[in-house]
């Protein structure tokens, strides 16, 4: 027998893990849909209910838990971060990637080496004393400034970039005449799109889900969506219903993006691995 | 290079051609340019990377108290850490729930990875769905396994008391949290790390596998003696990444106590993150949580060349 014909045994294993993937998520629409007191109820409910737009409706209200600023607040971190990381990832990826200058064997190393210190926890305390000096904590600045730079993005776009723009191309574009930064614009950025799609993606989706620093510099009352959830858990501890259509809320840009760039993402994802 | 040959007549008539000032202007360009291309990213490091990690080896070596006094201390901080009970807990915790996590971790996706390696109808849509769980949000994705861990009507203890297992405490007792928490980071991550040592597999020529099963090898055989063998670089990159990951976990455990980083009522599952976070700011002693932090940084080097090690034995020739 082929070894690349997959037996019954795989195939119902993969229809597992499917499944498995997919019902947290359910059950988080489940809950969100119905009253609280199916929320408790044993045995558990296992359909959706009618409840979900009362429910969605009652946190965008609720004031104390500005669930509304949160994800506004997640959008405007979100983006800002993306575009950052994308333009100075593809600037510094084309430069390592097609350009020769001193030392840059060098900064490449350096730039991996950064990849392996997890920044987050370790520069936490002296950031966090950064930001209260220049009085910024609580503000969306102090989420954004430490990640508009990201080292894995250098990385990607470096690799990305050796192998969508041969030298030959670079060459002849200088040879017309057109200086470094017209041939980062008109030539590299069209042919390298492909990776700025999974580095944005990537980076988009690192953002909204980021927890710990926000938890720190924020406050409750300026929150991104993460610690928006957070607080809505501790102050209604006892109200599913109203906890999981914030949850569900949350998680819906991260859905849409994923249906929209699926495809691009389990490619890139892929691609990725095998270059690292 | 032959291709280079054309280009380069070409470019020497342009030059004669163009006027004197333009000639400086694109010299300052090809020397001086890649240097301002690289430099946006390495001045934001040294901004907010570089300054923060040698200011937390500075920090470290001072006492702060809750008044606002300073005192130098030197290797106080470390020293104290290393007889702090509540250190050696965090430290227990994170360690416990990463081996917990990681271990069946790796066998799934290495499994899930072979599975989707076969020819599959609906490739892409079933490669998308053991990724969806990375694609939702952490803290999203622990609200709900926390009501799925409730004690009294979450759904995990409505079916085991339907297989005859006692209610469990998943909150309130230690092994018991670490294991709902390890589900919570095996959801996320399996299906990732199975969709990269899937990438890897894709990379073994398939006429090793041709070869082997003319010499009557069994496909449990191919797996263990081609397709490991194989992967390791895959595995060593996939294996660093948990750890890395594993041992800086925070957001799951600080949900599952409703966004509190004690780590529950006893610091049952209380993380060395949790517990910087916990000492830089609440307690605010900003010295202990820089030296945390560079001890748990260690801890990750450690964890890292001890699974680097392991990893390169697996289906070595020994």
């Amino acid at each position: 027998m082929n070894n690349f014909s997959p037996t019954l045994a795989t195939r119902l294993m993969l229809a597992l893990a499917v499944l498995l993937s997919a019902f947290p998520l359910y059950w988080m629409l489940v809950i969100a849909s119905r009253t609280n007191a199916d929320a408790v109820s044993v045995p558990p409910p296992f359909l959706p209910g009618g409840n979900l737009g009362d429910n969605i409706v009652a946190v965008l209200n609720n004031e104390d838990a500005k669930f509304l600023l949160g994800l506004t607040n997640s959008f405007i971190v979100s983006s800002i971060v993306t575009v950052s990381v994308v333009i100075i990832s593809t600037l510094a990826g084309f430069a390592f990637a097609n350009l020769s200058f001193k030392g840059r064997n060098l900064l490449l190393v350096l730039v991996l080496l950064t990849m392996a210190v997890p920044l987050q926890q370790m520069g936490v305390v002296p950031l966090y004393r950064l930001m209260v000096s220049l009085e910024w904590t609580g503000t969306l600045k102090a989420v954004i400034l430490p990640y508009l730079l990201n080292g894995f993005g250098v990385f990607l776009m470096t690799q990305y970039t050796r192998q969508a723009v041969p030298m030959e191309l670079v060459e002849a574009a200088r040879v017309d005449g057109a200086a470094t930064l017209r041939i980062w614009w008109n030539v590299v950025l069209p042919a390298v799109r492909p990776g700025m799609a999974v580095l944005g993606i990537n980076t988009f989706m690192l953002m909204w889900n980021d927890f710990m620093w926000p938890l720190i510099v924020l406050t409750p009352d300026n929150p991104t969506v993460q610690i928006a959830i957070t607080s809505l858990n501790a102050r209604f501890s006892t109200n599913y219903t109203l906890i999981f259509a914030g949850t569900a809320l949350s998680i819906i840009p991260l859905i849409a993006v994923f249906v929209a760039f699926g495809r691009q993402i389990v490619g890139g994802l892929m691609e990725g691995a095998v270059k690292a | 290079m032959s291709l280079d040959t054309l280009p380069r007549a070409a470019r020497n008539n342009h030059r004669r051609a163009r006027p004197p000032g333009h000639r400086w202007r694109s010299r300052f360009d090809v020397k001086a340019m890649p240097y301002a291309l690289v430099s946006p990213y390495f001045l934001l490091f040294a901004a907010f990377g570089l300054f923060p990690l040698a200011f937390t080896l500075y920090y470290s070596l001072y006492d702060y108290d809750l008044a606002g006094t300073v005192e130098w201390t030197g290797l106080g901080n470390y020293t104290a850490l290393l007889g702090d009970e509540d250190f050696w807990n965090a430290v227990v915790n994170t360690v416990g729930m990463f081996i917990l996590a990681t271990v069946p971790q790796m066998i799934l996706a290495l499994l899930l990875a072979n599975a989707l390696n076969k020819r599959l109808k609906l490739r892409l849509a079933i490669r998308m769905s053991v990724l969806l769980p990375l694609v939702t949000s952490v803290v999203a994705v622990a609200v709900v396994f926390t009501q799925l861990y409730a004690r009294d009507w979450g759904l995990v203890n409505w079916v085991l008391s339907g297989l005859g297992v006692d209610k469990t405490n998943w909150r309130a007792e230690r092994i018991p949290s670490w294991i709902a928490i390890a589900t919570m980071v095996d959801w996320r991550w399996t299906g990732y790390n199975a969709i990269i040592f899937l990438a890897g597999m894709q990379t073994i020529p398939r006429d090793l596998y041709e070869a082997a099963a003319i010499d009557g090898a069994s496909r449990r055989r191919q797996f263990w003696q081609i397709t490991l063998p194989m992967l390791r670089p895959t595995m060593i990159f996939v294996v660093l990444n948990s750890t890395i990951g594993g041992l800086t976990l925070f957001s799951e455990p600080t949900t599952f106590y409703n966004g509190n980083v004690d780590g529950g009522s006893q610091g049952q599952f209380q993380t060395v993150a949790m517990f910087i976070v916990k000492q830089g700011f609440r307690e605010f002693d900003y010295g202990y949580a820089a030296a945390a932090a560079w001890l748990l940084f260690l801890l990750i080097l450690i964890g890292a060349a001890i699974n680097f090690l392991f990893v390169r034995r697996i289906g070595g020739t020994r």
